[in-house]
């Protein structure tokens, strides 16, 4: 089993020791002799406090569950989680004021304007409304939302805008790791780019530690600095691009691209498709 | 000592959080709840209307009973849509949250489930009782009901106490959506017309069959009811509804441990199998 070479329990943000994961499904699946892989196989691996790393994978790789196990939302079947030495599963409360999450889908009360939907998720975290207003007030004006925007139903906004409200959101509680789970997917090039620096300059500018889930490889690249590959549940790279090229023989100028079909004998493409004939 | 004020005010603030947040949501769904406060309105007067067309075909002798008969309705259509509000308010805790998408991002918050339960329960008793006056404004008009004989502290007393069964049932029924994403929703619609149908909203629980009869007797509900009547017809004192009010307390403190224990155990269930999601 591929075990991460950075994989140190004592001053680790993130700490994941043999962790295996899978979903029951139907009766009238499980009669039909289908089965389900696992989400996840043995997976090791840890996370230093700063840094930025990319989980990649095609979708079923398992890079969601691993984000939802530590965002306290999922417990593994086996193998432990640790957040700053705090179990994810019987710290659970404790660890949530570490963390927190900006998902593929923003997830709003879509009736609810920006402000009252951060309002509500400050207070979650402690927060006072002095406290929410100006830390919200700060971010959004860095984020370049507009003044009339904050006030008008989330629902009117684009998607553009509401996933930079779910970044003010997910800083909000000064978090001191945040997960990205595909956070840029379905957002025009210019909303992504938005999107990108200001993970980017946040990761610069604090102590944040990335978790960033994502299918595009050169965000992958853009934006962290250290590569985690999953495939089919199992953790089969980690590294820097460059480690993971140096790993598998390649040349300095392979893409990130090549480098997986190199470890999966597969190209993200053929992935797709094939996940999309089977579904 | 710092800590627990640290901790008890992160959970205050929590609290205000999701008290705040369900204001909000309904002042931006006014309309919907204008339309839930019309309909409200529209059955009770139905039922109360429904007792004056009983009382054109008898003589004046029965028209004292009749007054209340209609008063005997009016008292459970009203307390029905009061507390048919408040269980379908925190029963609709969790599929709310599924049906806006934000449930992730409520129970990945650093606070304790009996906060988010709380608030949200909170909410649902005020503006229960908020919506319940405006009816009884109505009522009142609309039939000119005579409560000389009423003991309004008993009839008070009775609505303060049932409120915590009823936010135990709630918490009980909250569960199901956690349980089954798809069914849970609509296992919650069939409790509510199961309470109606034994807890003696419209008639006394006797006239149901022995076993529906055993159902209503464990309904926190029909101990309301009863209550309500033994103090709006009859003008039962407080002390005078002492056993019902102590058997009301009683049960909604079993009612609501359990609930909040079960509901803890079913959110670890929800995790175990990645049903915290938003689409199941």
């Amino acid at each position: 089993m591929f075990r991460s070479s950075q994989f140190n329990s004592t001053h680790s943000a993130i700490h994941v020791e043999s962790v295996s994961k899978a979903y029951s499904q139907s009766w009238a699946k499980r009669r039909a002799g289908v089965t389900l892989p696992p989400a996840l196989a043995d997976v090791s691996l840890a996370v230093a406090p700063r840094e930025s790393v990319a989980i990649v994978g095609v979708n079923g790789s398992g890079k969601s569950t691993l984000v939802r196990i530590l965002a306290t939302l999922t417990t593994p079947d086996a193998g432990n989680v640790r957040v700053f030495g705090h179990d994810v599963v019987r710290e659970a409360t404790l660890v949530r004021t570490f963390i927190n999450r900006v998902s593929v889908e923003a997830s709003f009360f879509k009736q609810m304007s920006p402000w009252e939907n951060l309002v509500y998720a400050g207070r979650l975290y402690g927060r006072t409304g002095k406290e929410i207003e100006e830390r919200a007030t700060a971010l959004l004006q860095r984020l370049g939302l507009p003044r009339h925007a904050v006030h008008r139903p989330m629902n009117g906004l684009s998607r553009g805008q509401q996933q930079k409200v779910a970044i003010v959101r997910s800083l909000l509680s000064s978090p001191a790791i945040l997960l990205l789970d595909e956070p840029t997917t379905g957002l025009d090039p210019r909303s992504k780019h938005e999107v990108q620096d200001v993970v980017q300059e946040m990761h610069r500018e604090t102590d944040l530690t990335v978790v960033l889930c994502t299918h595009d490889l050169a965000e992958a690249e853009a934006l962290c600095s250290r590569i985690i590959v999953l495939d089919h549940g199992k953790l089969i790279g980690d590294g820097t691009p460059d480690n993971l090229r140096t790993q598998n023989g390649l040349s300095p100028q392979t893409t990130l691209e090549q480098i997986f079909l190199t470890m999966t004998g597969r190209t993200f493409l053929e992935d797709e498709e094939s996940r999309e004939e089977a579904s | 000592m710092n800590t627990f004020r640290h901790s008890f005010r992160h959970e205050w603030t929590a609290f205000v959080g999701f008290f705040e947040r369900q204001i909000n949501l309904y002042k931006r769904y006014w309309l919907w709840e204008v339309v839930w406060l019309v309909y409200n309105v529209v059955s009770v007067l139905s039922i109360g209307y429904l007792a004056s067309g009983l009382g054109t075909a008898h003589t004046a002798q029965a028209r004292a009973s009749l007054e209340r008969t209609q008063l005997y309705l009016l008292v459970g259509a009203v307390l029905w849509g009061y507390l048919s509000l408040v269980f379908f308010e925190i029963a609709s805790a969790v599929t709310w949250e599924r049906w806006e998408g934000t449930i992730e991002y409520t129970f990945m918050a650093p606070i304790r489930r009996v906060t988010h339960l709380f608030g949200v329960c909170s909410f649902g008793v005020v503006y229960g009782l908020v919506r319940t006056v405006v009816v009884l404004i109505v009522v009142t008009f609309a039939f000119h009901l005579n409560l000389a004989h009423a003991n309004l502290a008993g009839a008070g007393a009775v609505i303060l106490v049932s409120t915590l069964p009823l936010i135990g049932l709630g918490i009980l029924s909250a569960i199901l959506p956690l349980l089954s994403p798809e069914k849970g929703e609509q296992m919650t619609v069939a409790i509510q017309g199961v309470l109606l149908l034994v807890s003696g909203v419209y008639y006394p629980i006797s006239v149901l069959p022995r076993v529906l009869q055993g159902v209503g007797m464990l309904s926190p509900l029909t101990g309301t009811l009863s209550g309500m009547r033994d103090a709006l017809l009859n003008g039962a004192s407080v002390s005078a509804l002492g056993t019902t009010l102590w058997h009301l307390l009683l049960m909604g403190i079993v009612l609501i441990v359990l609930g909040i224990a079960l509901f803890q155990r079913a959110e670890q269930r929800a995790k175990r199998l990645g049903l915290l999601k938003r689409n199941g």
